[in-house]
């Protein structure tokens, strides 16, 4: 196991030393390198990172939705409910069948398009239900309405509607009812609110934060958006080059984060409230996941680099009471 | 520039209706606005507010249905073969989508050299490499020969859009529409690429037009210039960007800037919301009577807001907004 990383009880769900692969065909794309991290019991966590980082293929790796060409190299995904626990990469079809949408539900990027655009609202419920088990379709529409109402929709408009008939903003709203129905104790949500408007991404994070009061459920959600971590998360982990390289609570990491990415980041951002500040700029381009750099992946773009970084990758290590970093010069950096 | 030379770009009471199903939509509905010559002015909205035909419109992409468009104090739907052709020169679009914008089939040189000797700007090939290669220097793309020979799809989407950029410069333009120029590209590479429009502003004194629908970006690129906030199709608030982003005054600014996410947890987490009437954005081929954002406002006041549609109305400190109840309460206050 990761260094640091142990909270008080047992956590949801665990991951160490997770690799994934996707052959291409200038050679083998690195997406995954070697990712430990806890999701605790009813902690919302943020795994933030820009584009190509591995985020949302790690996110699919929890679930085992890769796609065919990918390949989990090494690595344990253990699952945790009621003091039983579940080793994810071992459970066969009809186990994984069960704990995909039971345990854990994953609402994807873009998922205002994975609704069948045929079936009326009520139906989808009804459809994943019944493949799930539940049969009384009576208990199903209750807890439809129950869902709906909790997403902030009006049930009788929205059930009977088609998927077209709702604004995006709505869709992403039944989705994550949809994704609540059988109770998961694990919900992913990857970019849950880009490509919505301002006003309906507000109402999606409203929503997100009322359900997190109402249920108990486990979030991680996937995003590029430090501001929606800023708002959601109780826990951010910065993912760069398909590494997790910090990780901590949410305040630690805008305030006194001790990766220089990390730091980078939330200095490139610019703020509505407040001063205007000048904002600085991340030189360089993203890594390549074919040809990582060697030792350190960031040390191309960073301030800090030295030789070391620059021949040996520096592991997560404890940097703060519930913060970890993988930096050789975290002391030096500073906010 | 002198205090009477005629606004560089003028749109007065401009209209555009498009037509989709045999129903008119209102894409842009009686827009007015007067940019001089070294300005910065943001257009701000969320989708379907029209500023992106607004954007067209100014650069000559678009026939307005009512209206004028004028260069220079010109209409330019008026203007002869010749004046025409100098009036497009002079105004460049910079789209939003880099991937689309730039022809996959040429070379980075092959795009940049069609214009420069097409319309004569260099003589020959040579001239044109050397011209090329300044200007792949100004967007920050050095050394410029490693990016000569390159095709689109071995550049990043950072790259691409300082490729789109340079390309709108080499007619040296003394207009650029930027329309949403940095929306698709990550956090990192976004602000230098802010930086590098930046740059441009100020060393070559380009007027610039700047369309996005992030206000804190906005407020970053424009804070010396204006923001024109627009909804379904009318501009509803006009002023300086200190003064939008400080003191916003009609209550959809209000309600948009209150409901940006902010990459800090500490302001995110305690900003007050203005909370709307009503989640749903109106169709633009059903739009509500009168005020129509009135459906939505806060501040709605039945027989006054769905009667007529508010004017544009001083509101002093060069801020201009478009609601009866701040303009009521306004002169109220001045009485």
């Amino acid at each position: 196991m990761s260094e640091g990383v142990k909270a008080a009880g047992e956590p949801a769900l665990l991951v160490e030393d997770l690799w994934v692969e996707y052959p291409a065909r200038r050679g083998v794309v690195k997406a995954v390198r070697g990712v430990s991290f806890e999701l605790r019991r009813g902690e919302t966590l943020a795994l933030i990172g820009e584009s190509g980082s591995g985020k949302t293929t790690l996110g699919l790796a929890l679930v085992r939705l890769l796609p065919k060409a990918a390949r989990i190299k090494q690595g344990r995904i253990m699952y945790y409910r009621n003091g039983s626990s579940q080793d994810v990469l071992a459970l066969n079809a009809e186990e994984l069948r069960r704990f995909r949408w039971q345990e854990c539900a994953m609402v994807f990027q873009g998922a205002q398009n994975a609704l069948n655009p045929v079936l009326r609202i009520e139906a989808q419920f009804l459809d994943t239900a019944r493949a799930h088990g539940m049969a009384n379709a009576n208990a199903v529409r209750e807890r439809t309405i129950e869902l709906l109402k909790m997403v902030q929709l009006d049930p009788q408009r929205v059930m009977h509607s088609f998927p077209h008939e709702l604004s995006g903003g709505m869709r992403q709203r039944v989705l994550i009812a949809l994704g609540l129905l059988l109770q998961p104790q694990v919900i992913i949500l990857d970019e849950p609110t880009t490509a919505l408007d301002i006003l309906t991404q507000r109402s999606v994070i409203e929503v997100l934060r009322r359900l997190r009061t109402q249920l108990d459920f486990s979030l991680i959600f996937i995003s590029h958006d430090l501001s929606l971590a800023a708002e959601l998360a109780d826990r951010v982990a910065t993912v760069y080059a398909g590494a997790i390289v910090e990780i901590g609570s949410v305040y630690d990491i805008f305030e006194r984060p001790r990766h220089p990415y990390t730091l980078a980041l939330t200095r490139s951002v610019p703020t509505v409230t407040g001063e205007m500040h000048p904002l600085a700029s991340i030189p360089g381009s993203p890594p390549d996941l074919i040809n990582p750099p060697l030792g350190c992946a960031f040390h191309p773009r960073c301030p800090y680099a030295t030789d070391q970084c620059r021949s040996q990758e520096p592991r997560l290590e404890r940097v703060g009471d519930d913060q970890l970093a993988a930096c050789w010069h975290w002391q030096e950096v500073k906010p | 520039m002198t205090a009477n030379a005629a606004p560089i770009i003028e749109l007065d009471h401009v209209s555009r209706v498009f037509e989709q199903r045999r129903k008119q939509v209102k894409a842009v509905d009686d827009v007015s606005l007067a940019v001089q010559e070294g300005e910065v002015v943001c257009l701000v909205g969320e989708s379907g507010c029209g500023k992106t035909t607004t954007g067209k419109m100014i650069a000559g992409l678009i026939h307005p249905s009512g209206g004028e468009v004028r260069y220079a104090g010109k209409n330019i739907w008026a203007m002869g073969k010749d004046e025409f052709q100098r009036y497009r020169l002079a105004v460049q679009i910079i789209h939003q989508d880099p991937y689309a914008s730039l022809n996959p089939a040429h070379t980075v040189y092959g795009i940049m050299s069609a214009p420069l000797l097409q319309h004569g700007i260099v003589a020959n090939h040579k001239q044109a490499r050397e011209r090329v290669r300044d200007l792949l220097r100004t967007v920050d793309m050095t050394p410029p020969d490693d990016f000569l020979d390159k095709y689109p799809h071995q550049l990043s989407g950072g790259q691409r859009q300082r490729v789109s950029v340079a390309r709108a410069l080499t007619v040296s333009p003394k207009v650029i529409v930027a329309d949403e120029a940095v929306s698709m590209v990550d956090v990192s590479i976004r602000v230098s690429l802010l930086n590098m429009l930046g740059r441009l502003k100020r060393d070559l004194g380009v007027t610039f037009i700047f369309i996005t629908h992030d206000l804190a970006v906005a407020k970053h690129f424009a804070w010396e210039g204006r923001i024109a906030v627009m909804y379904l199709g009318r501009m509803i608030e006009i002023g300086r960007t200190p003064q939008i982003i400080n003191h916003p005054q009609h209550p959809y600014t209000r309600a948009l800037l209150s409901a940006i996410p902010e990459a800090d947890p500490r302001i995110t987490r305690t900003k007050e919301r203005l909370q709307l009437r009503s989640l749903d954005i109106p169709s633009l081929l059903n739009l509500p009577s009168g005020c129509s954002f009135h459906p939505r406002c806060p501040l709605f006041e039945e027989g006054l807001c769905e009667v007529s549609v508010p004017p544009l109305a001083d509101m002093g400190e060069g801020t201009r907004v478009a609601c009866h109840v701040v303009a009521r309460e306004r002169a109220k206050e001045a009485a």
